[in-house]
């Protein structure tokens, strides 16, 4: 087990009220990775993520941040060093796309100063970066899903964490604007951010993670650099699907082919 | 690969719309302060002592001996508390609609106007029917009701459908419990308290004005430190405790300053529908905002109060104001319902 780490969940038992997720589990983010956590649908991927960010508490253990425990961190600490891109969150009525990637700064705001010039510094840069500036006076409510999915990731790099949680940051979007988008991370992550992602398309994860988690009901089963996790054998055993992997032509990583119920040439 | 496709004259649009939700904010604050001191002039002119706005002014500057008297010892603490109970309702609603994510939301979804005035028939069923006893009874059942609502909905943290559902819940029951009191009530006592239950301020003197603003005026400070959670609960309850909004004490502040609120309100005033529903959302749409504002909401509420409590002078029969805002509610309410059900089907 990895120990160094700015973040990292010391032998946490996850749940709600009526249902364990996790019992005991162990996972250190790398400092510098790219971290990819990939799994089946309901396998505990957000709740593993909100704990990480100090939405769940955990029923055992803890998660570490900087070398202490994040519950006895204040809240506002934790979010000047940790951001968090929820799966779900929701647009208010009516709002721009500059007043919500603003809304972002609230960590690094208090009572009596509620916007400074680092405040707008930062929220120009987030809208630079994922190239909304020019929606900035738009309602979110007359956006496509692929332009709101950017301004929330916007609102999260306004934050100015070191380490950003992506909780499926590439859903609904069409292909182009998926991979434009892992550029965009893949980018942030060369400037020095930690990042750790949930992503659902393997592909994208072989090919962009320096460090791949798989998970499975509730437990990490493999870890480690993709080359050396993604094989036929684990996601037919993780995922119940029976596939092909061969090196990607052009990254080299693994590639991932399902069989699925078509017959293919080479049958 | 360009990423956003934005044709050019979205670009345009948005560039003149830039600073444009600030300043339509700004204006529609001094827009409703304007009206709202105008209404105040006009008001406290009118009665069966009627007065012009020059000399309500000059009235009000002093010694015009029994204009004077007219205008600051029998008008004016009714034209404030109408001011200043509109404004708290219409803060104390949203509170409850951010809080609930829910246009429906007020503070009578937790039950607290009809746990107030079970507290009111007990009170005077069983103590007589004092002012202070009505205004204490309906206070503390009021906060009852609420703390019950609160934490039968209570189950990892507190959330607003459920707090609706509840509320409606005990609501109904506390409403079946009172009209069995008011049947069961000496006639004396019915009528003290239905005259309680109609929501009036037209007999409000200085005397149970004075404590009220005290009261409001301890609390707007709280409000107005709860302005940046309020924003932060409006994206939900993951993305709020990410940016460091510790997320179940916040909710509870609102519900508790929402509570205080009303309750002020309704200790003095009785239940007064309405406001609290209508006046976040009328002022939303005027400050044309992101949320609910709390100035612009604040400055509607006193507004709308004012007016229907001139409108329920006016009429031939004087009524009470509760009655002319419960009109107005239920044609808020069918209009809310009409809006809704065109963008659903
Ligand atoms: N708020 C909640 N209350 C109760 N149970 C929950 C809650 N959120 C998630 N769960 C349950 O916890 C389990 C793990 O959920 P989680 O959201 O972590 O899965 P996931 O791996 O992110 O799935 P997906 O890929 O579908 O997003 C699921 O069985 C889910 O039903
Ligand atoms: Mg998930």
């Amino acid at each position: 087990m990895v120990t160094e780490g700015r973040l990292r969940a010391a032998g946490v038992t996850l749940g709600y009220e009526r249902r364990t997720v996790s019992t005991g589990l162990d996972l250190a983010v790398p400092d510098d990775s790219f971290t990819v956590v990939v799994g089946p649908n309901a396998c505990g991927k957000s709740t593993l993520l909100r704990a990480l960010a100090r939405l769940l508490r955990p029923a055992a253990g803890e998660v570490v941040l900087d070398g202490s425990s994040i519950h006895r961190m204040a809240t506002k600490e934790v979010a000047r060093r940790v951001g968090l891109l929820p799966q779900t969150a929701l647009a208010p009525e009516g709002i721009t796309v500059g007043e919500l990637v603003a809304r972002g700064r609230y960590p690094h705001q208090n009572l009596f100063r509620q916007q400074s010039d680092a405040d707008r510094r930062a929220v120009a840069d987030a809208m630079d970066a994922t190239r909304v500036t020019q929606l900035a006076d738009v309602p979110v409510d007359e956006l496509s899903g692929g332009q709101r999915q950017r301004v929330w990731v916007a609102m999260a790099l306004a934050q100015q964490t070191g380490i950003l949680l992506l909780d499926e940051p590439t859903t609904f979007l069409d292909i182009a604007h998926q991979i434009e988008l892992m550029d965009l991370f893949a980018r942030l992550h060369a400037e020095g951010a930690t990042l750790v992602a949930v992503l659902h398309d393997l592909n994208h994860a072989a090919r962009y993670a320096t460090h791949l988690v798989v998970m499975q009901d509730g437990a990490v089963v493999a870890q480690g650099r993709p080359g050396d996790v993604v094989t036929a054998e684990l996601v037919e055993e993780v995922f119940g699907l029976p596939c092909l992997v061969i090196p990607d032509p052009l990254a080299g990583t693994p590639l991932v082919i399902p069989r699925g119920a078509a017959h293919t040439a080479a049958d | 690969m360009t990423a956003v496709r934005v044709p050019a004259e979205r670009g345009t649009g948005a560039g003149r719309r830039a600073a444009g939700p600030r300043r339509r904010g700004r204006l529609a604050v001094a827009a409703l302060a304007v009206a709202a001191l105008g209404l105040a002039l006009v008001a406290l002119g009118l009665g069966d002592y009627p007065l012009s706005i020059p000399e309500v002014v000059a009235a009000l500057a002093g010694d015009q001996g029994f204009a004077t008297t007219v205008v600051t010892q029998w008008r004016l603490p009714r034209v404030l508390v109408a001011l200043a109970f509109g404004a708290a309702l219409a803060v104390s609603g949203a509170l409850f609609q951010t809080l609930t994510r829910n246009p429906l939301g007020s503070p009578d979804v937790i039950g607290f106007s009809t746990g107030s005035y079970t507290g009111v028939l007990v009170v005077t069923t069983l103590l007589g029917t004092g002012t202070l006893g009505v205004s204490a009874g309906a206070l503390v059942a009021g906060l009852l009701t609420a703390l019950v609502v609160y934490l039968l909905a209570y189950r990892d943290g507190v959330q607003g459908f459920r707090l609706i559902v509840v509320g409606i819940g005990v609501t109904g029951m506390l409403h079946g419990l009172n009209v069995w009191l008011l049947l069961r009530a000496e006639t004396e006592v019915a009528l003290t308290a239905s005259i309680w239950g109609a929501g009036s301020i037209s007999l409000v003197g200085w005397s149970q004005a004075l404590p009220a603003f005290a009261v409001l005026a301890g609390l707007t400070p709280l409000v107005w430190a709860l302005r940046g959670p309020l924003r932060q609960l409006e994206l939900g309850d993951d993305a709020a405790g990410s940016h460091g909004l510790r997320v179940e004490p916040a909710r509870l502040a609102v519900v508790v300053l929402g509570v205080a609120l009303i309750a002020t309100v309704t200790a003095v005033a009785g239940p007064i529908a309405f406001v609290a529903l209508a006046a976040p959302q009328i002022a939303r749409r005027l400050a044309g905002s992101a949320g609910l504002p709390l100035a612009a909401s604040a400055l509607t509420g006193a507004v709308v109060l004012l007016a229907a409590d001139v409108v329920a002078q006016r009429l031939p029969t004087a009524l009470p104001v509760g009655v002319v805002t419960v009109v107005l509610g239920g044609v808020y309410l069918l209009a809310l319902i009409v809006q809704e059900a065109r963008r659903r089907w």
